[in-house]
């Protein structure tokens, strides 16, 4: 019965064979004359247990039966006695044998974390720190043989990490801490090209934790884990490398002036033309940007295995709260936060509503300023970027903050006062932002024109408090313009706002750390992640519509606005769909003739917008069918 | 099985003011950060607690930090398991050297080779392993079986338990209900029983006083065995 080992191991001669159980006996034997002080035999096993560079295929075999001699024997290894043989076992990797002998000693691990307590948490360690290869295999991941290894090793150490926690329930809890312990990358510290590669393979394995078998006990910190290290690549990456960050500029002339920088570089990148990244400036060479980058695409990658496996709505609840904790306070974080977007954007009639309702619950009923002010500006960015949101929902958002604005207005008597007063002009700067963006829309849909028109807009403005004057002067203009256009204030009074530019009111209520300029979905710089993920569901500002472009460029518009109408009496009974689908372009857009239009197009506000609205028309043979 | 015990406590909680708006969730999150761990205070593990909520409020220290003092009366159900103690658990893998077994559904236990009595062989069915009782073929150990097992010590850091299957009152449930109901019924019916496995019980009980263990509360279908035996013989 058993292996017969024909090996020259230890005290076994040539020519003798043993059984498996005679080798378990002989190995229980060394391993307990240690504590009698004879450690010959222990003295082999731990060589045969540390081998060093390649294998031939007779060590092998020995490592092999050793390995699985050894499990028998677990019950009488012990921790101080036999500390070296524990830190040869330990130390192997396992990315350098081959099936059999991986086999048989990731059984030998599960078994020691399984006898005695004392060495879960090593082993543990072990099965974790196998989550990425040795530098000469993390060379070749990419090829077949590379993959072969991965293929070979991971689904192996995954499953060793189940057989544990299934044989040792308490190790679950443990697991999550070894593994952020672990985390190749940590704050503050350079990446350079091996560590990118190590923590893109690591964070791999945090995902497949977070969808495996033990993924009740550690997969919502693994996706903890996850954001706090793409906030952490996201703070090190740092505000001042991709902005000058000037209070005099508007949120719209920022997103303008990237494009127009990208317009007129001469480097620009051929194939990325990305009409808001400066890749090529700062960004292109930072090595932390691009393994951000690659572990943004890794997470979203991760978001749509989650719909295909109906788990999003798990996954969702986990990050929602994570970006609570991590990102929603974290100053000016700049891309994570759209981890959160597409989540939504893959499913925006859950994930999107439990969003916007809790940036909007923390908005109204938080403590902390500072936090409601974040939510708020989340909460206006998002409404106002997510091309997934139809006008009907944002309209009832935007419901929502006109109220709390109007109570607060109610509520207070008082006169201007920036700080005092700073979470209210942050809703009003909200509300305004979200109007810029979508008071077209809304307008043009008969229900929610009467809804908007039927807010207290004019009556909050008109308020002593004045938000007009603190709001960022950007905005404060853009919304003056459309709702002028749009018609939105009924009364005879007309707002003053040509001082409002030179005022810098705004930085008051923003205070040290400028809520005030912060949007948090403003384009997202990180290449790979727009192009593929992001782009698709966001909404430009170069290609919003504004309420007062017609009556500047309505000669030039008319054919395009026609065949929009044409659009919306054909397809009436999905009239917000149409009407979206129209104003922005169409998610089946050709990249290429994407970028080109968003190259080709003249930065100012006005012949900008003009541009943006000959896009639809042009490729509107080719989305008609789409948009049945 | 042995080793829980419910405890009424007076407690007194630490908590932050930040967290005074909310006094019931702070006391329910401290108390939740001391379950399932090991704690000298308890002398066993805390498996579960029911509190209630404190009539009057907590006073507040006076310090540097000044932390409010709430004082709660709470039932505490703890697991605190000793040696020779009989526990029950639910056995997860059996190698040749080892059983494993899950108490509680969070503590994990093993059973060495050495602490298996010699009764029971090693075998392997299907690919599986198990022990069977070579005088009761019915007595199957295996992946999925409840066993009862003694304590032979615990790791208090790891709740880690090392147990024993020595004493003849250890093994499956089932079969151990199954035979003391059997021999209940044995002895209102003056049965007699198979020879066989009177004497194998016998076995049973001899080696108990073999290995010397102390067996607590040992069930009493030991003693009707002794009780039948003596008519046979004479």
């Amino acid at each position: 019965m058993g292996v017969e080992v024909a090996t020259n191991y230890a005290k076994m001669e040539e020519d003798i064979s043993f059984t498996d159980s005679q080798l378990v006996y002989s190995f229980r034997l060394a391993l307990k004359s240690v504590s009698s002080g004879d450690t010959e035999s222990y003295s082999k096993l731990v060589d045969v247990m540390n081998p060093s560079g390649r294998l031939a295929p007779d060590e092998a075999a020995l490592l092999l039966t050793s390995t699985k001699a050894l499990s028998g024997a677990v019950a009488d290894i012990d921790d101080l006695h036999h500390e070296k043989l524990l830190k040869a076992i330990f130390n192997l990797s396992l990315w350098n044998f081959g099936p059999d002998v991986i086999d048989a000693l990731l059984e030998l691990i599960v078994l020691l974390a399984a006898s005695n307590g004392k060495h879960v948490d090593s082993c543990l360690d072990m099965l974790v720190s196998n989550f990425t290869p040795p530098n000469k295999v993390l060379d070749m991941l990419k090829q077949p043989r590379g993959l072969d290894k991965k293929e070979r090793v991971l689904p192996r150490v995954h499953a060793a990490l189940k057989n544990i926690s299934e044989l040792v329930p308490m190790a679950a809890s443990r697991l999550s801490s070894i593994v952020l312990e672990q985390m190749p990358w940590k704050s503050k510290r350079n990446v350079d090209q091996w560590s990118m590669k190590r923590q893109l393979i690591y964070v791999e394995n945090m995902f497949k934790l977070e969808s495996g078998a033990i993924r009740e006990f550690v997969g919502a910190n693994m996706l903890k884990d996850v954001m706090i290290v793409l906030r952490d690549l996201d703070v090190a990456i740092g505000w001042d490398d991709i902005l000058h960050d000037d209070s005099s500029k508007g949120v719209f002339m920022i997103e303008l002036e990237d494009e127009n920088y990208a317009d007129g570089d001469e480097y620009a990148d051929e194939d990325g033309k990305l009409p808001s990244t400066l890749s090529e400036t700062s960004l292109s060479k930072n090595l932390t940007a691009e393994l951000l980058d690659s572990l943004m695409v890794q997470t979203f990658e991760h978001l749509e295995s989650s719909v295909s496996n109906k788990r999003l709505s798990e996954v969702f609840d986990t990050l929602l709260s994570s970006f609570k904790d991590t990102v929603l306070n974290t100053y000016k974080s700049k891309f994570t936060q759209f981890v959160m977007f597409y989540a939504c954007a893959l499913d925006p009639e859950h994930c999107g509503t439990e969003f916007a309702s809790e940036l909007i619950d923390m908005f109204v009923g938080g403590h902390n300023p500072l936090t409601r002010m974040s939510a708020v500006a989340y909460l206006a960015s998002f409404l106002a970027r997510g091309k997934f949101l139809p006008p009907a929902f944002v309209a009832s958002y935007l419901g929502r903050l006109v109220d709390w604005c109007w109570q607060y207005c109610v509520m207070h008597d008082g006169d201007m006062n920036p700080k005092l007063h700073q979470v209210f002009y942050s809703g009003c700067q909200a509300m305004m932002y979200i109007l810029c963006f979508r008071m077209r829309l809304m307008v043009e849909i008969p229900l929610l024109k009467s809804q908007l028109f039927c807010m207290p807009i004019d009556k909050i403005f008109k308020h002593k408090l004045d938000p007009l004057k603190v709001c960022l002067p950007s905005i404060v203009e853009e919304f003056l313009k459309q709702a002028k256009a749009a018609r939105l204030f009924t009364s005879s009074k007309t707002f003053v706002f040509e001082d409002l530019l030179v005022s810098n009111l705004s930085r008051d209520f923003g205070g040290l750390e400028r809520l005030d300029m912060f949007f948090p979905f403003d384009p997202c710089l990180l290449k790979n992640a727009d192009r593929s993920f992001i782009r698709p569901n966001y909404v430009y500002w170069k290609y919003v519509r504004t309420t007062y472009h017609e009556d500047i460029d309505d000669d030039d518009e008319e054919d395009g606005s026609d065949g929009e109408v044409e659009g919306v009496t054909e397809f009436d009974d999905d009239m917000e769909e149409v009407i979206i689908s129209r104003s922005y372009g169409d998610n089946d857009l050709e990249m290429d003739e994407f970028d080109y239009a968003m190259n080709k197009m003249s930065i100012t506000p006005r012949n900008n917008s003009s541009a943006g609205l000959r896009m639809p028309s042009r490729i509107r043979p080719s989305m008609s069918p789409e948009s049945l | 099985m042995e080793g829980l015990s419910v405890v009424a406590a007076n407690l007194k909680v630490f908590l932050q003011p930040s967290q005074s708006n909310n006094l019931t969730l702070a006391i329910f999150r401290e108390l939740s950060a001391l379950l399932f761990k090991y704690h000298d205070e308890f002398d066993g593990v805390l498996l579960a607690y029911n509190v209630h909520a404190p009539e009057n409020k907590g006073r507040i220290l006076p310090g540097v930090h000044p932390f409010i003092a709430v004082r709660l009366e709470a039932k505490l159900l703890v697991f605190s398991p000793k040696p020779d103690m009989l526990l029950e658990g639910k056995v997860v893998k059996v190698a040749e050297e080892s059983i494993h077994v899950i108490v509680l559904g969070f503590s994990s236990a093993v059973i060495t080779d050495e602490d298996i009595r010699n009764e029971f062989k090693y075998k392997t069915k299907h690919g599986q392993g198990l022990y069977v009782n070579r005088s009761n073929k019915r007595h199957v150990i295996k992946a999925g079986t409840m066993i009862r097992f003694v304590v032979k010590s615990m790791n208090e850091e790891t709740l880690h338990i090392y147990g024993s299957l020595i004493p003849a009152n250890t093994g499956s449930i089932k079969i151990l209900e199954k035979s003391s109901e059997h021999t209940n019924t044995e002895s209102v019916t003056i049965n007699s029983t198979p020879k066989k496995r009177r004497s194998k019980e016998q076995e049973g009980v001899a080696q108990i006083t073999e290995h010397g263990s102390i067996v607590k509360d040992a069930p009493s279908h030991n003693n009707y065995d002794r009780e039948i035996k003596k008519p046979r013989r004479s």
